[in-house]
């Protein structure tokens, strides 16, 4: 099974995490939610999967390239 | 004695209830759809205001005479009037709140990426799209400059420009400006889909664009004021204030003023120019088929730049080695932040490993400076 690094695309604060370790997410599924330039950007699944790392927490400053989560393909 | 004709009731028509249903729809855009309720809510309310008989907020004197809506040229009586007159009319808070918008705005994007002022500046093609239009409906080439400039989708610049060339139309011009503002979620997506397919709405871009110094953020404004106002001199004031407030916020030694300029200075401006363009909008004033014609022209200006902007974009990825996705050129209208958030919800519709955010903020900030430039533009021709 392959599995994909979802990284933090621009500066900014995670409001809230949706997922936990052994989700199973689809498509286009809010991973989290990424406060940037005043504006509330859900962060979505790339694919059908299993989350097995989540690498962020609420209030969390993040920058761009860490880790929000791993996701392994079905 | 106090009898009925003293009360708002016996001067009350059919065109005060037309209105008041009017203002309180704003209301409601603004508070249960949170759309721009910055703006909807002071505006909605103030035309609630002067749809209510004899209230006497905008009353002017016009040869010794008390009339009721503003009347330009009369005397301002009215406390509302007062501050039309003194605010709008001497230009004082359009002007100011380009400042508070500089103080605002990350130029980062651009700086990042240049070829994004490209696209602000492609949007500005709908502004003179729509001034054509106007012209072949009968509109005078003052108004119809003033209608145009509704489709860069910036409410100060829209003020600015008709208080200067067409004041008679800028409750019309004003409300239509700031209501499509608010309506970027609606009116864009069609206009985007119809010239896009879904693998260029999918297009990836890397989220990130390479980092900009302090130096570069400084130098900016000082060489964008310098550049713009040299080559557009009567673009001055909007570009003059924007880039004033910009270097506020980016020299890193006016923290405060920077912060009061983006925060409670803008907060009062913006209270103040939505009452009063709400208290323009009496039935008197706004229903006229001029005025309505005003409004639906506003949303073709509007739709036109989006029109522009996305055709531009893909016209650049004929040349570009790197593409650019095409949706990007939408966000070249300057309804900031609404049309770059328009650009990324699609983007990631189309493709969840988009994040287009900072991609359309560059030319969202471009099209600020370039609607800015083609009212000056419009000044310099016609002013």
């Amino acid at each position: 099974m392959s599995q994909e690094v979802i990284e933090v695309p621009i500066t900014g604060k995670i409001i809230s995490v949706e997922v936990k370790p052994g989700d199973e997410v689809k498509e286009g599924d809010t991973i989290c939610i990424l406060e940037s330039m005043k504006m509330e950007n859900p962060i979505l699944a790339p694919a059908d999967g299993t989350i097995t790392e989540v690498g962020v927490t609420a209030d969390q400053v993040v920058k761009p390239g860490e880790t929000i989560a791993v996701i392994e393909y079905q | 004695m106090f009898g009925l004709f003293e009360t708002g009731f016996a001067n009350f028509t059919w065109g005060n209830g037309v209105m008041l249903a009017i203002g309180c729809a704003f209301l409601y855009l603004g508070i249960a759809k949170k759309m721009e309720p910055l703006l909807l809510v002071p505006i909605g309310f103030g035309v609630i205001l002067i749809n209510l008989p004899l209230g006497g907020l905008m009353q002017t004197i016009v040869e010794g005479k008390v009339v009721e809506a503003y009347a330009i040229g009369g005397e301002p009586a009215g406390i509302l009037a007062r501050v039309f007159y003194y605010g709008l009319v001497w230009e004082f808070i359009p002007v100011f709140i380009f400042l508070g918008l500089g103080a605002m705005t990350d130029f980062g994007p651009v700086i990042a990426n240049p070829k994004t002022l490209i696209l602000g500046a492609g949007a500005q093609f709908g502004v003179y799209a729509a001034f054509f239009i106007s012209l072949l409906l009968g509109f005078n080439i003052y108004e119809a400059a003033s209608i145009g400039i509704i489709g860069g989708a910036d409410g100060p610049t829209t003020i600015f420009l008709t208080n200067r060339l067409a004041p008679h139309l800028i409750g019309a011009t004003a409300v239509a400006a700031y209501t499509y503002m608010a309506m970027v979620p609606i009116i864009q997506p069609p206009v985007i889909k119809a010239l896009t397919t879904k693998e260029e709405r999918a297009m990836y871009m890397k989220p990130q664009l390479r980092p900009v110094s302090r130096l570069e953020k400084i130098l900016f404004p000082v060489i964008g004021a310098i550049t713009i106002i040299l080559i557009v001199p009567k673009s001055a004031p909007l570009i003059g204030m924007f880039m004033a407030g910009n270097i506020l916020r980016e020299c890193g030694v006016t923290d405060r003023l920077a912060n009061t300029a983006a925060t409670a200075f803008i907060d009062i401006l913006t209270i103040l120019l939505g009452l009063c363009v709400g208290a323009f909008m009496s039935a008197g004033t706004f229903l006229k088929p001029a005025s309505l014609m005003v409004f639906g022209l506003g949303i073709a200006a509007f739709a036109a730049s989006t029109f522009f902007g996305v055709i531009l974009a893909k016209f650049m990825n004929l040349f570009l080695k790197e593409k650019i996705n095409p949706m990007i050129g939408a966000a070249g209208v300057s309804a900031v932040p609404m049309a770059a958030r328009v650009v990324q919800r699609m983007g990631q519709e189309a493709n969840p490993r988009n994040f287009l955010l900072m991609h359309a903020m560059g030319p969202n900030v471009a099209g600020v400076i370039g609607t800015a430039t083609a009212a000056g533009i419009f000044l310099g021709i016609l002013g």
